[in-house]
């Protein structure tokens, strides 16, 4: 097996999260690093200029799924844009690790709500499928 | 990570919210690619090799998105949003 190989494997995997909108790119670029031994911004230049194709295929199948929301995409992408370009020019007065450590915390309680909400909804549906069940 | 909730917020589902977000993320990706690359972070061998592969993964990934319930989405991408939240603030 080539690098070349490992390179499309570790880029299939990290798609097919990507695929799924669940961020590929955090699984793709250690997997680069580690796996096929490229260099951090590489990988990362590498995860970036990949997304294009990768999110073209996968939209057009999300698209003929009908979950694709064009209307609610534009506020949400033109503000996702402006945050990039002001982030880009913060970069420079935040200190990486009060960054880096409050963003975790924001992560991890955002995924703890979340998870939370998603297990009590679907606990309540189940609930209320098998009354309707039972009452007919 | 931050889209997907936007999204939510904004009123989309689940599914929606993803596979919105891909959308969403577009622009900044192109922008972002076109900065590193005028840096020079850049091999043709690597790159076309990714590319081959995130798009048969993507493909595949958004076929499964379809077909998962929307609850085991939500809950997959929870567990990686606590993970990778964890790993920030203790690496």
């Amino acid at each position: 097996m080539t690098e070349e190989h490992i390179i499309i494997i570790v880029s299939a995997l990290g798609g097919i999260i990507g695929g799924m909108g669940l961020g590929g790119g955090t699984l793709l670029i250690p997997l680069l690093t580690l796996c096929s031994g490229l260099e951090q911004h590489l990988a990362q230049a590498i995860n970036l200029i990949a997304f294009v194709p990768m999110s073209a295929v996968a939209l057009v199948i999300h698209k003929n799924n009908g979950y694709v929301d064009f209307k609610k995409s534009v506020p949400i992408a033109t503000l996702a844009l402006l945050g990039a370009v002001a982030g880009s020019f913060l970069t420079s007065y935040a200190g990486g690790y009060i960054l880096k450590v409050s963003f975790g915390a924001f992560l991890t309680a955002l995924g703890v709500y979340q998870m939370t909400k998603s297990i009590v909804t679907a606990v309540k549906d189940k609930k209320r499928k098998a009354e309707q069940v039972a009452r007919s | 990570m931050l889209c997907v909730p936007l999204l939510q917020f904004a009123g989309l589902d689940v599914k929606r919210a993803h596979a919105t977000a891909l959308l969403v993320i577009l622009p900044i990706c192109i922008v972002s690619a076109a900065i590193y690359i005028s840096n020079g972070y850049f091999e043709w061998t690597a790159v076309l090799c990714a590319c081959i592969g995130v798009v048969f993964g993507g493909a595949a990934g958004a076929a499964l998105l379809d077909k998962m319930t929307s609850t085991a989405v939500a809950v997959i991408f929870a567990a990686l949003m606590i993970a990778i939240g964890i790993k920030l603030m203790v690496a």
